[in-house]
Formats: C-alpha cells, sequence, structure tokens
C-alpha cells in the first residue's frame, strides 16, 4: 500500500542551510549535504530544498549544491525558489534533481506549468501554493505569502492540475510558524477537489498533529520545517506514532 | 565490470549514475551501440512519455537494439514500460521483451500520478535477494503493468500490478532503486551480482 510521506524542508541561501538547525551530530550545521544525508538516514521520506537566494549568480551554486545532494542521499528530494523557464528547470533536473517546485512563477505564467510538464513530465512538476483565508476565503499569495493576489485558492488547484501538475504543496499562512497544527479543513477540501498528491505544509508543532493531517486532512505527504531540524520531533519516533495511529508510513 | 547506462535523452540518469557511484562502481553513459553491445550489465532508465522517449530511442537505433541484448539488462521506471508490448500512453508499441501491455491508472478510483513509496511483495529472482516481504520502495507513475507471467515483484495501487518483470536476461522494475534508500540499493548489488 501506498504510505504517508514525511518530508523535512531545508531554506537555502547562497548554497548553505538558513537558521535553525540544531542536530548535535552535525559536524557543520549549515552544510545542506551533510543534513540531507541526516535526514536521508533516519527516516525522512523525501526532501525539500528552498533556495531563498535571489541573484543570478547564486543560481549556479544552487546547481552545484542539486549535484552534491544528489551524489550523497538515496531518496527523492524536491527543488524550488525562484524558478521561472524551462531552462531553470532542466539545469536542476541534470544535475539530478527529482522534483522541481514553481510558485510565484506559475501564477504570473500559468503556462509554464504546461511547458515544464509536457517537457520533462507531470511527475516533476510541483506547484506550490501559499494561501490565507480572508473574509472565508482562501486567497493565494505570492513572494513567500507577502503579496495577495485574487485567485482562489480551490480554483488554482484546480487549474494546475489541469495544466499538469504532479502534485500540490499547500502551505496555509495563517497556520505556518503557530506550530498549532495544520489547515485540515482546507486541505481535506482541496484533496476532494484534485485527484494528484498534496503535500501539507505550515503548522506543524506536535506529533498529533500529524495524525490529525493525514487522517482529517487527507493529505498525502506532511513537510515541515523546524520541528525537525531541531530535533522537537524525530522522524523515526513520529512514524512510530503514525504507525500506532493506523496510518500507513514506511519504517 | 563494465557498466553501461543507455543514454538516450530520458530520465534522471545522473542519480542513477550516484547510486552505483555508492556502490562503488563507476557506470559509463553512452548511446553507442558498440558500447552498449560490450558492457557486461546494461541500465536502461526512463521518466517522462512514452511516446516522445520511443522516438528517442529510435532516432538511435536503440529500439532494435536493445531486445537483442544478451547481457543482464535493468530497466527502471519508463523503462520497464517500454520493454513491454504496447503502452497505452500516446498509444505507443513498445520493445516487446515483456508480454504484456501498460494502462493508465483508473483515475476515478486513486490519485494519478501514484508518488510515493509503496511496498513490494511475491518476490521472486536473485533480484530480490535479501530483500524482505512488504519492503518499501519509491515509486512515481501514472501507467502501470498488470500482473503477468513475467512479474516477479508486485505492488498494489488500484489493484494489484507488476512492481518488477523478468524475461531471460531482461529484468525491470516500476520503481526507482536509485531512490529507493537502502532496499534499492540492495536490489541494485544483486543486480550487479547477476
Amino acid at each position: 500500500m501506498l504510505s504517508k510521506r514525511i518530508i523535512p524542508c531545508l531554506d537555502i541561501k547562497n548554497g548553505r542551510t538558513v537558521k535553525g538547525v540544531n542536530f548535535v551530530s552535525l559536524r557543520d550545521a549549515g552544510d545542506p549535504v551533510e543534513l540531507a544525508a541526516q535526514y536521508a538516514q533516519t527516516g525522512a521520506d523525501e526532501l525539500v530544498f528552498l533556495d531563498i537566494t535571489a541573484t543570478e549568480e547564486a543560481r549556479a551554486t544552487l546547481a552545484n549544491l542539486v549535484h552534491d545532494v544528489a551524489e550523497a542521499i538515496n531518496i527523492p528530494f524536491t527543488v524550488g525558489g525562484g524558478i521561472r523557464s524551462v531552462e531553470d528547470v532542466d539545469i536542476l533536473l541534470k544535475n539530478g534533481a527529482d522534483k522541481i517546485s514553481i510558485n510565484s512563477s506559475a501564477v504570473r505564467n500559468p503556462q509554464l506549468i504546461n511547458d515544464l510538464s509536457s517537457k520533462f513530465g507531470s511527475q516533476c512538476v510541483v506547484v506550490a501554493i501559499d494561501a490565507k483565508e480572508i473574509d472565508g476565503q482562501w486567497k493565494v499569495h505570492l513572494v513567500g505569502g507577502k503579496v495577495p493576489t485574487e485567485l482562489d485558492l480551490f480554483e488554482w488547484a484546480q487549474e494546475v492540475e489541469q495544466r499538469g501538475a504532479g502534485e500540490i504543496l499547500f502551505t496555509s499562512m495563517d497556520h505556518d510558524g503557530t506550530k498549532d497544527g495544520f489547515a485540515n479543513k482546507a486541505l481535506a477540501k482541496m484533496c476532494e477537489l484534485v485527484n494528484i498528491p498534496v503535500i501539507a505544509s505550515g503548522g506543524a508543532g506536535k506529533k498529533e498533529h500529524f495524525i490529525d493531517v493525514f487522517k482529517d486532512g487527507k493529505a498525502d505527504a506532511a513537510l515541515a520545517a523546524s520541528v525537525f531540524h531541531f530535533g522537537e520531533i524525530p522522524i523515526s519516533e513520529l512514524k512510530n506514532d503514525l504507525k500506532q495511529a493506523g496510518i500507513q508510513v514506511r519504517i | 565490470m563494465k557498466l553501461v547506462i543507455i543514454d538516450y535523452g530520458a530520465g534522471n540518469i545522473k542519480s542513477i549514475q550516484f547510486a552505483f557511484e555508492r556502490l562503488g562502481v563507476h557506470a559509463v553513459l553512452s548511446s553507442d551501440a558498440k558500447e552498449i553491445q560490450a558492457a557486461d550489465k546494461v541500465i536502461f532508465p526512463g521518466v517522462g512519455a512514452a511516446g516522445a522517449a520511443m522516438k528517442m530511442l529510435k532516432d538511435k537505433n536503440l529500439d532494435t537494439l536493445i531486445p537483442k541484448l544478451t547481457q543482464p539488462v535493468l530497466g527502471i521506471c519508463l523503462g520497464l514500460q517500454l520493454m513491454c508490448r504496447y503502452s497505452e500512453e500516446d498509444h505507443t508499441p513498445g520493445l516487446g521483451i515483456f508480454d504484456v501491455d501498460v494502462k493508465r491508472f483508473d483515475a476515478s478510483k486513486v490519485k494519478v500520478p501514484q508518488i510515493g513509496w509503496n511496498s513490494i511483495n511475491s518476490l521472486k529472482t536473485e533480484l530480490f535477494d535479501g530483500v524482505n516481504e512488504d519492503s518499501y520502495i519509491y515509486m512515481v507513475h501514472s501507467y502501470f503493468v498488470p500482473k503477468c507471467d513475467q512479474t516477479i515483484a508486485e505492488a498494489t495501487y488500484d489493484g494489484a500490478y507488476s512492481a518488477a518483470l523478468r524475461r531471460d536476461n531482461f529484468y525491470a522494475t516500476q520503481f526507482h532503486p536509485e531512490k529507493s534508500s537502502s532496499v534499492g540499493e540492495q536490489i541494485l548489488k544483486n543486480f550487479l551480482a547477476i
């Protein structure tokens, strides 16, 4: 049976892991390759690297990093942040990324989703959506959640599926950073509406939140950063708890 | 040992090359018929769409070469699907190594594509030596091969289907052993030992 996935997310700037990593076993907490290898060994099902660097020179650094990560780990990983074109994706995939994720650039140029999925296949195209609930309406936000749009979250989710996205990474801006649980109602609604896997993001604070996001939120995968990076929730413990709760996980 | 990964433009071959490097074996990327024929073992990878991939194989005259190979060959993901008789994807005639057709998952019953870790069972042949029943492996696909006489591992999504196939010297996995953690490494090691 297909299992639910647990995905740590690493923020990258100029080829280094940004803030918030506290692994005693790491020699260099800023080295994404070492951190990735650690996660691969301790039960992560997949990794997401989010590049928050803006400059063009740093894009080359990212390609090198992708190469080094692919060399080191034996689980799949996704790379996102600043991807705007078919050429950007080609370089990352050639260096060993399994999937790429696009966010603002997909909203500004929805045709990019079609172009990427027809050239590289849906399986490697993740569309990340940041959204916030405003007066009972979930609205898509851009630039890391800073800029609101008029796009309805659920309509946009259906559109990206139709355009060939293979997966949706949905971050609730209302829940992100709260450690108060995922946006389960919105997630469950999205999972009803689309027929591609949905990765839930934003709000993980306790192990119970992961049980809830799979049971109530119907998510296919759950992504988190700080709870994993600071060792607050060891992935092996989390997976044991999920299994006890009757959720299919890879142990 | 000379290991060649067929490089015809379809797929994340870098990851496969890295996986073998972690096992201490350098794999050569090649689309050259002579080099492929001279290899001790051949990897036939593939991701993306069947129609486009088959066209790339034909452009390099590899569609006639691959079925004639006599050394152990391992198809991976789309590689497995192209080794079948026919694929519903783009109505693509395959290489005909396996006597079975590739079908699309029923999107009214399951999410398509299937992405993630699924378990494999009914494991047969030396490819799965040392691999436990119900081990998890990483799958990413929208099309699948039904169970057949050549099935050597099964998985369940929209019903049971072929997770791996074998005919004579031809082996193939629907999953990505290069992305399947220690289980995948064991399978690649087993292939190298055939």
